[in-house]
């Protein structure tokens, strides 16, 4: 029995197309400790999505399998919380109707209406955005979305938060100041999060451990990089901090010489 | 004056950045800034212009019926049909008044008296006309929707049943009303024996034709809608272990509502252009058989009112449709979406 709090063991897909199976994961093993911020990075099309669907239960591994607590993962379900990339907020619901959505349906037996009332405040609040609970997903910015898009996964009490280049889509100080707040709700509720990125500084601001991973097709775990900064993190700190630039350089090396994208 | 050279020239401008200071001088008056202008003189004058020619041209047209009216004779008509509503509606109250005295008068002299109540029995007037098309379109538009948009939500969950559906609705989609009236008559007359009709043979059938033509765009954008939903959406729904109904009713439904409302606008503006056919035909007492009463009749007067009717007939349309775009706009989430 593995005792980690969830376990990815040799985990392989294919994906049938006309000219015979396509396998675009290949043995890919992780053991992830829960509190621990992990991020996946590599180049486009390697798989990285594909490992999240699969923790998510969207896709189902072909051999090998992932456990969480020791319980198989077989389905999609809440305790698996997904922050999409485009956000994906239902865009005829307010804010407030996007975080209660999820509420009503993770807590409809345990707790009260003023209960989830509360606890649907509490996780706007998270995110600063309880100015904008009555608002609709078009009248607000696309870094105020991706806010109430983590209150929505946040509000489901997950046991794992995955993240699907969460600020891929924003400009870079917005993307900064959501990384900040990332970096306090982590610190504050001591979420595991798997995290998947493109941006070098954001996996080395935010993760304990950076997964990278190999081109396609038979994709799989490059290298692991252990990032051992102090917390809380400060941006500004890093900046010309040795030990940050290091690691910097290791994950860019591993992006650009051993893993150079030849058609790119 | 622009010579066929400076037109050259100037087109030849145009490729390059010249292009809005050539509109801006050559622009047609359409084209100008001013909304007042745009809004109400534009089509007031291009309605006068209209006007002119219609009433020039009608006077050299001789019928059987008398010269074809102009705007003048159809608007005589107008007034002489809503005068013919207000006399109308004065002798029915008339009529009851004078009844409720002689019950009254029959009562006081005898308290356990048998009294009658007679219902005014006047032929429907013009106004009258278009309340019934208006009652019988809204009927056949309401069934058609009941039945379009259950299926389209069905169609466009399942690709089996879209398969299966598709050719059936791709050949029905084009059928005339002329073409079912008679079918619908025929099992109306067989189906719908009743010694207390709730209601006319010619209502049912005239209603029941409206929703045979009107369903296929709703059906078709339902589906379309339902089918096209962001897959992103599902997944919330997938990871929240939504239930198939709350599914349907939280994410389906409320996703493909502006797709839904669209093809309800085109529905029911083919059911009003279905329906006028239908009555005519089906001799439903509504606008439809007003046209082709006034046909039959022949009198000088007869095209100038069917005119009256074809404007009725264009106005209720006009209507019905600003209805179904307030609608519309209203339950649009999409507040991108241009909607006209």
């Amino acid at each position: 029995m593995s005792h980690s709090y969830l376990q990815l063991t040799q985990v392989s897909i294919e994906f049938p197309t006309d000219n015979g199976p396509y396998i675009a994961l290949d043995n890919v093993n992780l053991a992830i400790a829960e509190k621990e911020f992990i991020s996946l990075i590599g180049h486009s099309g390697c798989g990285k999505s594909t490992v999240l669907n699969i923790v998510a239960g969207m896709h189902q591994a072909t051999r090998g399998g992932v456990l969480l607590e020791d319980k198989e993962v077989n389905q999609p379900g809440p305790d698996r919380a997904v922050v999409f990339q485009n956000h994906s907020l239902l865009p005829w619901l307010t804010s407030y109707g996007n975080v209660e959505l999820a509420v009503k349906q993770v807590f409809k037996q345990n707790k009260s209406k003023p209960e989830m009332h509360d606890w649907i405040m509490h996780n706007l609040e998270l995110v600063n955005m309880t100015h904008a609970k009555d608002k609709l997903p078009s009248e607000i910015s696309g870094g105020m979305k991706q806010r109430v898009g983590i209150a929505r996964a946040l509000a489901m009490e997950p046991k794992v938060l995955l993240m699907d280049e969460p600020f891929g889509a924003l400009d870079a100080l917005t993307r900064a100041h959501l990384q900040d707040s990332l970096m306090d709700i982590h610190s504050n509720l001591g979420n595991t999060v798997i995290m998947i990125t493109h941006d070098v500084d954001e996996a080395v601001l935010l993760s304990d451990r950076i997964i990278m991973m190999t081109n396609g097709p038979s994709a799989t775990i490059g290298s692991i990089l252990n990032i051992e900064l102090e917390r809380p993190r400060k941006r500004l700190d890093l900046a010309d901090n040795e030990q940050f630039n290091h690691y910097r350089a290791e994950v860019l090396k591993f992006l650009h010489e051993k893993q150079t994208k030849i058609a790119a | 004056m622009l010579t066929t050279p400076s037109i050259k020239a100037s087109l030849l401008k145009l490729e390059s950045t010249e292009t809005m200071s050539f509109y801006k001088k050559f622009r047609l008056p359409g084209n100008t800034g001013n909304k007042f202008i745009k809004v109400f003189i534009i089509p007031f004058l291009a309605f006068l212009i209209f006007l002119g020619l219609w009433s020039a041209s009608a006077s050299r047209i001789e019928t059987s019926l008398g010269k074809v009216p102009g705007p003048t004779q159809v608007w005589q008509q107008t007034v002489s049909l809503f005068n013919e509503h207000i006399a109308e509606r004065k002798k029915e109250n008339e009529f009851y008044l004078r009844q409720d005295k002689r019950n009254a008068k029959k009562l006081e002299k005898n308290p356990d008296a048998e009294i009658k109540i007679r219902p005014y029995t006047g032929s429907p007037t013009f106004i009258d006309q278009i309340l019934t098309s208006l009652y019988t379109v809204m009927t056949g538009f309401i069934i058609a929707s009941l039945i379009a948009i259950p299926i389209g939500i069905i169609s466009g969950l399942s690709h089996t049943i879209h398969s299966a559906l598709n050719p059936l609705i791709q050949i029905f989609k084009p059928v005339s009303p002329l073409a079912w009236l008679p079918i619908v008559t025929m099992i109306v007359s067989a189906m719908y024996v009743s010694s207390d009709p709730m209601f006319s043979k010619s209502f049912l059938t005239s209603a029941i034709t409206v929703t045979l033509c009107c369903m296929w765009p709703t059906i078709i954008n339902t589906s379309l809608g339902v089918s096209t939903i962001d897959n992103d959406l599902i997944n919330v729904s997938r990871v929240l272990r939504l239930s198939w109904a709350t599914r349907i009713y939280k994410i389906i439904l409320p996703s493909s509502v502006p797709m839904i409302f669209a093809g309800l606008r085109l529905s029911l503006g083919i059911g009003w252009m279905v329906l006028i056919a239908a009555e005519m035909l089906a001799q439903n007492p509504g606008l439809g058989k007003f046209v082709w009463d006034e046909f039959q009749n022949g009198s000088s007067n007869s095209l100038a009112r069917i005119m009256v009717a074809v404007f009725a007939i264009g106005l209720t349309g006009l209507l019905l449709d600003r209805v179904m775009l307030l609608l519309q706009r209203k339950v649009s989430w999409d507040r991108n979406a241009v909607i006209r």
